[in-house]
């Protein structure tokens, strides 16, 4: 077995940035600022927008965050991939609009593409130039090989589905079929036929798109033939700092119901103080834990392993803090809305922002069934 | 875990390799009896006497209450009990028959007794020469715990108990019982008082000892009579009226959050029986694969593959919780995992249990008295008993309370 520290990796370096990241947010982005800022209009016709503050971005950006993962050799700071996932549990906490986590996933699928292509925009990340992927088809399909553009000749035609922050996005690594397998390229998400056209979606705090390419010129960062390896070796990563998001906004729900619950009075007493709100309380906050373990420990043991010694380990590991995270996701929102009653089910109150980044969260590079699946191949055994 | 990444101090490495090495030559060989689940499951007198060797061995070796004051027959060792253990678990050893003793009695006795007391008594009970019971709970004393109505009455020096304990395991093999009680009627919690009290050489003369029979058809449980039994003074632990406040340092214990680590040992399995070992998921997978549904294994059944998987999660992100909790900068409440133990590990039986239940099939009908029953039974025998320690040791309910109130800081509901 290989050896791994103890605290995950949460060193003094990463202990202080994720309390800088919290003293951040809570300066920068209550609640209610940020209700503000993305819930203005609750028409559900409304025109699609994608809202937010590209001040704090440059800040962010300044304080280090988007290098924080990329390699010393790529002028980024090489800190282990906890610190992607601490930043990313801060962001969830402030249901925080922005590329953050986008950028953190193309980086981890531009660090396992070993090429100097991949490298100099794995600079342009660390110098804090928003990034997302396109890496899924039309229906959906999380796997590293499906993908419905394609490249000849140097030129990428097709469509890609459900680009996350898609118009804060900067530039994009895309997916693309040859003859010869799976490539990954880069191309600036302004480049001569690129077409976004966005997604009207429910989470107010992100944007998505599907993006068509009509004989777009791209950079290759991945050979075709080893694109979906590098997805595949990227995605444990991904899992782990989505999981991470979704506990951060676990715990702002889990919080503010119980606060809730201490204040509201009904049959003369605290809603608290009935088991009936009580227990299912307690209960989220046992899947928020099991979650946040399970994410710590998917991220440990990809920093911990960089041969990839045990990577059917790491691998289940992912698998399992995504799938925790996401049931937890849906239930720690779903109790939040419930136990606030009336106000929980109006526009106004703050719930329904982390309600709706949890619902798009649970789904987000696999639901919890999709991962419980691939794990029951892998640990029962393929079914008959 | 390699040992590299213990980071054991010098006398913890040390007392490692001591223990590594005594279990190496001196874990006891396959017991000529059947021994069931845990402690609180043991009927069988030889399966006891059995165990009762072994924990004597174990603690004339020194692996038995290692961090106790060497007056009280401990070690007088510095955080060596946890070693002990994970070398005992690492070798799968048989379990420890005197748990009560040694989980519950132990601390609360060191912690609230009189030195004569604890001088006397801890030794035998780290041996398990002698065995130990709690007596808490009551007829109308459950999740109520503060309402007791068993009491103990001064007269002279002594004290005269009468009262009726109920739901007392090990009673039936017990020397000694830690007994809550009431000694003022006026004051719910500030009237409580704690005892130990002698069950053996009572028996007769003020305490009668009747078992219960469990919904599975076994023993293992009791209800204690108390009848004008005489106890001496030094018997008490702490104040008088200060016993709810003791019976706390019991229920953290209990609930294995408390200052001092319980001895444990555990891990063997009985070889050449047919026994499934039903506190794992893998043995699920096993079932899984040799069971048909329809036509098909389990196995592949994929509802069934869904709830398997889940119940591997909670077995994984259990033991990761375990790793998170001794990283202070990474925990908000220094109870809130340690709190939630209980809770967690007995549902994840009941759970498991419960699925293996659902895989069989048709064949989970059959009982330890049918040779055609799958893992001889034993998957139905846990899940029944399960609901003891979903029940015992503060209801679940009670624990989501504890939780809810000391970690998430909710109001009291009562």
């Amino acid at each position: 077995m290989i050896e791994q520290p103890k605290n995950f990796g949460f060193g003094e370096d990463e202990t202080m940035l994720r309390d800088s990241a919290k003293k951040f947010f809570s300066d920068h982005c209550g609640a209610d600022k940020i209700h503000r800022q993305v819930a203005g209009n609750p028409d559900i016709h409304r025109n699609i927008e994608c809202i937010w503050d590209k001040g704090l971005w440059q800040q962010i950006t300044e304080l280090g965050w988007t290098a924080a993962c990329v390699p010393e050799a790529a002028g980024g700071i090489g800190m282990p991939l906890v610190a992607a996932v601490a930043l990313a549990e801060e962001a969830g906490r402030a249901a925080f609009p922005s590329p953050l986590i986008s950028t953190f996933n193309t980086t981890f699928v531009l660090r396992e593409c070993n090429s100097a292509a991949a490298n100099d925009v794995l600079a342009q990340i660390a110098g804090g130039k928003p990034m997302s992927l396109a890496i899924t088809n039309q229906q959906g399909s999380w796997e590293p090989t499906d993908t419905d553009v394609s490249i000849d000749n140097g030129q990428l035609n097709g469509t890609a589905w459900f680009v996350q922050d898609a118009r804060k996005a900067e530039g994009l690594v895309v997916s693309a079929r040859s003859a010869a397998g799976i490539g990954l390229y880069y191309v600036a998400a302004d480049a001569d036929g690129v077409a976004i056209t966005a997604d009207g979606i429910i989470d107010l705090t992100r944007d998505q798109a599907h993006i068509s390419f009509t004989g777009v010129t791209a950079i290759e960062v991945a050979a075709p033939g080893a694109g979906d390896t590098a997805l595949a070796h990227a995605l444990p990563a991904i899992q782990a700092v989505i999981a991470a998001d979704m506990v951060g906004a676990g715990e702002w729900l889990l919080q503010t119901t119980v606060e809730y619950a201490n204040t509201r009075v009904q049959f003369d007493r605290p809603l608290g103080f009935f088991q009936a709100v009580k227990h299912p309380l307690v209960n989220v906050m046992l899947d928020i834990d099991r979650a946040k373990s399970l994410a710590y420990s998917a991220a440990c043991a990809i920093d911990s392993d960089p041969e990839r010694q045990e990577w059917a380990n790491t691998v289940k590991l992912a698998h399992m803090a995504k799938a925790n995270a996401s049931d937890m996701a849906v239930f720690a929102s779903s109790r939040a809305v419930q136990f606030h009653g009336g106000i929980g089910f109006t526009w106004e109150c703050y719930v329904h922002l982390f309600f709706k980044r949890q619902m798009h969260n649970q789904m987000l590079f696999g639901d919890a069934r999709y991962h419980r699946a691939i794990l029951a191949d892998m640990l029962i055994g393929q079914a008959a | 875990m390699p040992d590299a990444d213990r980071k054991d101090t010098p006398e913890q490495a040390e007392f490692r390799a001591y223990c590594r090495d005594w279990l190496h030559t001196n874990k006891p060989s396959q017991p000529p009896v059947r021994i069931p689940l845990g402690a609180l499951e043991l009927s069988d007198p030889a399966a006891l006497q059995w165990l009762q060797v072994w924990q004597k061995s174990a603690f004339d070796a020194g692996l038995v209450g290692c961090d106790y004051p060497v007056e009280a027959g401990g070690g007088g060792r510095n955080n060596c009990q946890t070693i002990a253990n994970q070398e005992m678990q690492r070798a799968k050893t048989p379990f420890f028959p005197n748990i009560i003793g040694l989980g519950m009695a132990a601390p609360t006795v060191l912690l609230h007794g009189q030195e004569e007391v604890k001088n006397t008594l801890l030794p035998r009970l780290f041996s398990g020469e002698d065995i130990w019971c709690q007596g808490f709970s009551e007829p109308g004393a459950g999740s109520d715990l503060a309402n007791q109505q068993t009491f103990a009455e001064k007269r002279g020096d002594s004290w005269v108990i009468n009262g009726h304990k109920v739901w007392t395991s090990l009673a039936h093999f017990a020397n000694w019982m830690i007994l809550l009680c009431r000694t003022d009627k006026t004051d719910k919690y500030n009237g409580l008082s704690y005892f130990v009290v002698p069950i053996q050489t009572a028996i007769g003369k003020g305490v009668t000892v009747r078992p219960l029979i469990k919904l599975t058809g076994e023993t293992g449980f009791n209800e204690v009579i108390f009848e004008d039994l005489v106890v001496e003074d030094k018997y008490r632990l702490d104040a008088v009226g200060a016993g709810w406040k003791v019976a706390m340092t019991t229920l953290s214990h209990e609930r294995g959050a408390g200052e001092l680590v319980t001895p444990s040992a555990g891990g063997m399995s009985q070889e050449n029986t047919k026994s499934a070992n039903t506190s794992s998921p893998s043995a699920l997978v096993d079932l899984a694969k040799t069971s048909y549904r329809n036509g098909k294994t389990a196995a592949d059944d994929p509802l069934l593959r869904d709830e398997i998987i889940k119940i591997m999660i909670r077995q994984e992100a259990f033991r990761q919780n375990q790793r998170r909790a001794l990283v202070p900068a990474l925990i908000d409440h220094p109870m809130r995992i340690p709190l939630q133990n209980k809770l967690i590990g007995t549902e994840f039986n009941q759970d498991l249990a419960e699925i293996a239940y659902d895989i069989q099939g048709a064949a989970s009908s059959l009982y330890l008295n049918d040779d055609n029953a799958l893992g001889g039974g034993e998957w139905q025998l846990a899940y029944m008993n399960s609901f003891g320690v979903t029940i015992a040791a503060g209801a679940n309910e009670v624990q989501r309370n504890i939780l809810g109130e000391r970690v998430l800081g909710m109001p009291k509901s009562k």
